[in-house]
């Protein structure tokens, strides 16, 4: 019988060391901003998913697109409907690789993050600079990347062109909690 | 001990399958599967003269004209009913998502109307789906048209007409929206003594999109029981909505005048398939008043 308990104990310790490799969050800040002269439209999502392997620096990010909530109803209505078209493309995506994960520190936490964006189920590759905070309890990823409309196929009609961006800017803040 | 053996080794194996399982994978475990409210079932918050079960989102302010020309088959000399046009102006501002307070005036018979409108359920997807929508119409209508002999004035209370409006509606899909509307409305006055003062009627709605802002809309009241000293027919209107950002424009084809509840379910005389059909047009343009955060 001595055999097993050192081998359960064994495995409850062997595993509890695997889980601390993730680092999860569901509560995660990501945010789009169009300027145009006409005006500027805003749009955030509180509910971004994100899991980081620390081993190998992987990261995947997914959230629902009708879980951006604009200031003005009707736009949120219509982008859902008409633009990202939701009903078909529920979910953006984000998989891809914090670049030299291991190496990072508290002085050195700038990296670049490399990997594929599908949005609208268009799939485009991109990197960018991006902040990472080590800390004891949490990794934190803050940033922001600029991406095209015209890239994912969302089309703007002529009466609105002038409302809104050919250009958009993404900000994101991702607080991970190590997965259990 | 062979036996520990091999399910000490299985199980120690076990971490790596897990460490092998991509991140992908553990985000689809941990997303949860919410409930969604489903948008959208109509453009706007008419499906053509009638209510769609939409109402409009807390602080907007809705502004609505609405114009019926004469009829098509009046010829050339009335400009096939281009002539005759007949106006409503519409004020309806949304107190919450759910509840919108309007006040309009048309120039048929000079009526002035007020509503209240309720939307109590809410189609869902998702985790806990629910099937339709349902949204409660109350109206009130006076009409201040001065067609009596002055010792025949009526009273305030004999110028009202109440309406009671259930509108039941599914988004079936993306392109095909279905309604059900049961209506009662109340006379306080009729215009002979044969005719009901409560009627009922059951109305029939749907839309079809045939691109992302642009829709084809169907509408048919069957009145159970309609006025006796009236040539009556059912309200049937075809149209078109064109949705442009806070527009919507809706281009109408059908054969009653009025575009209130207690006129096009009740006094609609014009014979749809005999070319008694007017042409009209609902804009609506709608105001962020309030933001929403």
């Amino acid at each position: 019988m001595k055999e097993i308990n050192i081998i359960v104990f064994a495995l409850l310790f062997y595993n509890s060391v695997v889980a601390q490799d993730k680092f999860l969050t569901k509560e995660g800040y990501v945010s789009f901003f169009s300027h145009s002269l006409v005006e500027d439209i805003k749009a955030d999502n509180n509910q971004v998913l994100s899991i980081i392997d620390t081993v190998t620096g992987k990261i995947a990010i997914q959230m629902l697109m009708r879980s951006f909530m604009f200031k003005k109803a009707l736009m949120q209505e219509h982008f859902n409907e008409n633009y990202v078209e939701s009903y078909k493309y529920p979910k953006a995506t984000f998989s891809g690789e914090l670049l030299n994960f291991s190496g990072l520190s508290a002085a050195n936490n700038e990296t670049e993050i490399v990997g594929t964006l599908t949005v609208h189920g268009e799939v485009k590759e991109i990197s960018t600079k991006v902040q990472v905070e080590k800390g004891a309890d949490g990794i934190t990823l803050k940033g922001n990347f600029n991406v095209d409309v015209a890239d994912f196929k969302i089309k703007i009609p002529a009466i609105v062109s002038n409302n809104i961006a050919k250009t958009i800017k993404v900000t994101f803040e991702l607080h991970h909690k190590p997965y259990k | 001990m062979k036996n520990y053996f091999l399910l000490s080794t299985f199980i120690l194996l076990m971490p790596i399958f897990v460490l092998g399982q991509d991140l992908e994978a553990i985000l689809e475990e941990e997303s949860v599967d919410t409930t969604m409210v489903v948008a959208g079932t109509f453009n706007g918050t008419r499906l053509l003269n009638g209510h769609s079960v939409e109402t409009r989102k807390k602080g907007i302010l809705e502004f609505l004209i609405s114009h019926r020309f004469g009829r098509i088959n009046s010829g050339f000399d009335q400009l096939f009913g281009l002539d005759n046009s007949n106006i409503r102006f519409g004020f309806e501002y949304a107190l919450n998502d759910n509840l919108t307070f309007a006040l309009g005036r048309s120039s048929f018979e000079k009526t002035f109307d007020g509503y209240a409108k309720y939307r109590l359920l809410h189609q869902l997807d998702g985790e806990k789906p629910f099937p339709f929508s349902l949204t409660f119409l109350g109206s009130a209508t006076e009409k201040t048209i001065k067609d009596y002999l002055p010792e025949n004035k009526p009273t305030f209370s004999e110028r009202l007409t109440y309406t009671g409006q259930a509108l039941i509606a599914r988004k079936i899909n993306q392109n095909l929206s279905l309604q059900f509307m049961p209506t009662f409305i109340h006379f306080n006055t009729v215009p002979e003594a044969i005719d009901p003062h409560d009627m009922v009627a059951l109305g029939f709605g749907t839309r079809i999109k045939i691109s992302k802002r642009v829709s084809i809309n169907g509408e048919y009241y069957y009145n159970l029981n309609p006025f006796e000293s009236m040539d009556f027919k059912n309200s049937i209107a075809f149209g078109v909505d064109i949705e442009t950002g806070g527009h919507i424009f809706q281009l109408i084809l059908g054969n009653s005048v009025s575009m209130i509840e207690k006129g096009f379910i009740t006094e609609t005389t014009g014979n749809f398939f005999k070319g008694d059909i007017h042409f009209g047009f609902n804009i609506s343009r709608a105001f962020q008043i309030k933001k929403t955060k």
